[in-house]
Order: structure tokens, then sequence, then C-alpha cells
């Protein structure tokens, strides 16, 4: 911000440019080589350990293609057990989903390094939400179906652990990008910490919120219908049990639901992401 | 008189080293309107948010109204700062609330946490905003949202929000550095009038030489951190900016 004084005092708004000398190129791509050959090297090698046998690739195809004749047409049959399960898929995303932005909301102001109290504070939270985030949430929901057994619950805590790695993350992003300017004209009316919140804060981030909260429940939706496949409840463990007794007219039908339940979400997102 | 603000010694090192304000000291007296000037850097920023507590000084007391601010508790120094007003250069008003609500904001200091945080005002604080909002011209304005107006209105309401503290002192940092020519006549009026009328003291940050010239009653003048000139503006030579603004070159563009 300013001059350090003792200095030689200097014109700070030079007019000519005196300096003659050449300066050296940076050598900034070097690490950018290395990474790319480490990359290739990589491929070459996974390409290689891994053995693929590629006539199954050929086989597979074909075997796919019967599998699909097999299952046409999709069994409608089975309907008053799919909807509802495809209804409690949905309502155990929409439950993890409001879990976390409800408790990431309060963690986030804390998390952001331009307004928490505390900075040792702020770091452990990022680092529980790393971890938080790192671990899939399929791994969190066979975790949660040892502590409380089968069914929707292991699958909205797993949804809620996952979703508030990620929105901690970036809802205190959104706060730190904020123009520190904003939160100083609060600070020198006199408003405390709470009061700076919500009243500079949240309605200058809110439209960011709000979209990745939407983006959060379009993920969430599309995770909770793949839980069901260990057994943390909704249409995934519909889809499982169809396939296991090779009914594969049901599961045709299963995925169609799953196809269109996805697809409704993403349209009413995207309409609403316009709106905001 | 007794004075509104005692600086005494202030000096502010940044982490970084940097020396922004180095054994600063002066008095400012109720009614003064002092414009501090100098270069980019000069430490003029530094020096009013020493005042507010905003920047916490490395050394050095400012002691206002008898209190010394650098040494209060926080709950203190939430009520020393609502005592005084701050116009910023880029405005700071939260743009999605309306101009009113920004305004209001000005009363956060002395509305409770809970009712603070929900935007809940009084009746007589809401009259008091929409008062000093027709004062400033922006009456038809008050139910827009803040970044649907133009630059000098969007200082309008920082000068509103200032003044819906009742503030003793109003600290002023550059606030017309980016506004047109049209604009910063009418925001320096309009900050110079309020002063008068409301017999209120104020401190602020220019850069044009001109400008201080026209308004100030004191001009301070800055450089690398130290007060090099403090008086009255018609004591105020050439060779005194020449020194403050460090250019023993020609003049960008001649005037006149």
């Amino acid at each position: 911000m300013s001059q350090q004084i003792g200095k030689e005092k200097q014109n700070i708004y030079p007019l000519v440019s005196s300096d003659k000398e050449d300066i050296a190129k940076p050598k900034g791509d070097r690490f950018l080589k290395i990474i790319v050959i480490c990359g290739v090297l990589l491929f070459v090698f996974s390409l290689y350990q891994l053995n693929i046998d590629y006539t199954n690739l050929w086989v597979g195809t074909i075997e796919f293609f019967t599998m699909l004749g097999e299952m046409f047409p999709p069994d409608f049959s089975e309907w008053q057990y799919v909807i509802p399960a495809a209804i409690e898929s949905l309502q155990v995303a929409i439950l993890g989903t409001v879990i976390a932005v409800v408790i990431s909301l309060v963690l986030a102001f804390l998390a952001a390094e331009n307004i928490t109290t505390n900075k040792l504070f702020a770091r452990t939270i990022k680092g529980f939400a790393t971890l938080m985030r790192v671990i899939p949430t399929i791994v969190w929901a066979l975790i949660f179906i040892v502590a409380v057994g089968l069914g929707p619950l292991p699958g909205v805590l797993a949804i809620a652990i996952h979703s508030l790695g990620m929105l901690i993350k970036v809802f205190a992003q959104s706060v730190e990008e904020m123009d520190g300017g904003k939160i100083e004209a609060l600070k020198a009316a006199g408003a405390n910490w709470f009061q700076i919140i919500a009243q500079g804060v949240i309605p200058t981030v809110f439209t960011a919120l709000l979209s990745w909260t939407i983006l959060r429940l379009e993920i969430d939706i599309g995770e909770s219908t793949i839980l069901g496949l260990v057994g943390a409840g909704g249409i995934g463990w519909e889809l499982t049990r169809a396939m296991r007794t090779y009914d594969f007219n049901s599961a045709l039908f299963i995925t169609i639901v799953i196809f269109v339940m996805i697809f409704s979400v993403e349209m009413i997102s995207n309409r609403l992401k316009l709106k905001v | 008189m007794e004075p509104v603000l005692k600086i005494e010694h202030l000096t502010k090192v940044y982490p970084d080293g940097t020396v922004a304000l180095s054994n600063t000291s002066f008095d400012v007296h109720p009614g003064e309107f002092v414009v501090v000037i100098g270069s980019s850097g000069a430490g003029k920023s530094t020096l009013l948010r020493c005042i507010n507590l905003l920047v916490e000084p490395t050394e050095g007391d400012v002691i206002f109204k008898g209190e010394k601010v650098n040494q209060s508790k926080s709950k203190q120094v939430k009520h020393i700062r609502r005592e005084i007003g701050m116009v910023f250069q880029n405005f700071n008003l939260i743009d999605r609330l309306s101009v009113l609500n920004n305004v209001l904001h000005g009363r956060l200091g002395y509305t409770n946490t809970i009712k603070g945080s929900l935007g809940i005002f009084n009746k007589k604080d809401i009259k008091e905003a929409e008062a000093i909002l027709e004062r400033v011209g922006l009456k038809q304005q008050k139910y827009k949202r803040a970044d649907e107006l133009s630059g000098g209105q969007m200082q309008r309401v920082g000068i509103s929000r200032a003044l819906a503290q009742m503030p003793r002192l109003i600290l002023a940092d550059e606030p017309i550095a980016s506004l047109d020519p049209a604009s910063s006549k009418n925001i320096m009026d309009h900050i110079y009038n309020i002063c008068q009328e409301d017999q209120l003291t104020a401190i602020v940050n220019l850069h044009q030489v001109d400008v201080a010239l026209k308004y100030a009653t004191r001009i301070i003048g800055m450089q690398h951190g130290q007060i090099i000139f403090d008086g009255h503006p018609s004591q105020l030579s050439d060779k005194v900016i020449d020194e403050i603004y460090d250019t023993k070159k020609p003049p960008l563009v001649n005037a006149q």
C-alpha cells in the first residue's frame, strides 16, 4: 500500500522506462512438460499392466445388444413398487441436501478466511470438509448401513455428509470472493459479526449459494438412485433386485423411471437457474 | 475548544514490512473540514482506517472524544465506530438490497443483533433514513436496488448511510475517485454542505489538489507515511505541492 520510508526519494510515475537490461525468459513451462510426460507414461503403463483382452469388447458388444433385445418390452406390471421407490429416492436426496445446506450455511461463514472469527478454526472446518468430500457417497452409505441398518436413513446420512463436504467448500469460496470493501463498510458502521453476515454477506452471495444448492440437489438425486444398490433404500434397490432375478423387462422399466426422474430434475433446475 | 480527534505518534507497519504511517500526530477540532492529499501509497487510506480501527495501528494512539480507540474492547470499538461515518471510493453498497435498506445499515450499530440481522429497523430510524435520502435528492429511488443506480447516486447513498449513523465525524476515503467531474462536484458539495449544516467534522482523502483547495478549511499533505504539510489552504504553495506529489517533472497536461 505504501512506500517504504527511508528509501531514496523516487518518482513513482516514471514517464520513460529506464531499464535497458534484457530479462531472462521465464522457465515456467518445464513443470507442465514433466506433468504431461508423466501422464503419458502412466497411461501406457496402465494399459500394459491391466492386460485387457480386447476380443471381449467385441463379444461384449454383441451380448449387450442381445440383452437389450431381451429387455424389450419393458414390464410395467410392478409399478406399484417401483414408483414409491422412485419417490423414496427423491425424498432421500432432498432430505440429505437440505440437511447439508443448513449445516454448511453455518459452517461456511466460519470457514471463509475473510470473515471467520478464528483462522485456525476456519482451517479445521475446511480440513473436515475435505475429508467428507474425498470419501465417496457410496462408501459413506456402507459405513452408515453398518451403523444404523438398511433403509433410507443411511442414504440420507451418506448424502448429507458428502454434500456437506462440497457445500462448505463452495459456499466458503463464494464468500471469500466477495468484495472486502462491503464488509469493511458495515464494520465501519458499527455492525457486529451476525449483522454483517445477515445484512451484507448473504444478500451479496445469495445467487451463488442458490445455484450451488440446485447443482448439488441434481447430483444428489443421481447419487440417491445409486445408493439403493448397496441397500440404502430407493429405486436403486429395485433395480438390483430385478437384475439379480434376471427380470430384465422390469429392469428396463426401472431404468426408464430413473432416466425420466433425473432428466426432469435437470430440466427444472435449468429453468430455476435462469430465474436466479 | 477540545479537539474531537487526537492522533498521537501513530505508526502502522504492515506484516510485509511496509511502513504506511510513521509517527504521525495531529489534532482535529470540531467543525473542521480537513482534506488529506498525497500521492498513491502515501498512507492516506491507512491513516483514515486507523481512526476507526479498520486497520490496527502498530504504535501510537487514536483518541476520539477523549477515549483511546485503539485500547478499547471490541464492544466499545463498535460504539465508537457508529459515531464515525465512513464514505468509500467504491461506495461499498450491498447491491441486491434496496437503497433504503442500505441507508438503514448505518443504524445497525444502534440495533440489536437479531433485529439488525433480520433487517427489522424501528419506525424512527426508517423515517430518519427517508429524510436523509430526501436531503441528498434520492427520495424517488428509495425502493430501487442499489445496483440500479449511477455512480454518483450510489455515492449519495454511501453518504446517506454514513449520515444515518448520526456521526460526530465523517471519514471519506477518496469519495470522488471513481466518479466523473460533474458527479464529483455534486458529491463534494453534498459532503461539504452537510458537514456545514450539521456541524460535522470531516476528514477527506483526495487526489485532486484543486478540489482540496476549494473545500478544505485545512489541508494535510502526506508523503511516505509522514505529514509534510499541515495548514490553511492559502499556505499551500506550488513548491509544497511539488514536494507532496514528488514531481520535479513538468505536469502531464499544462493547465490554462
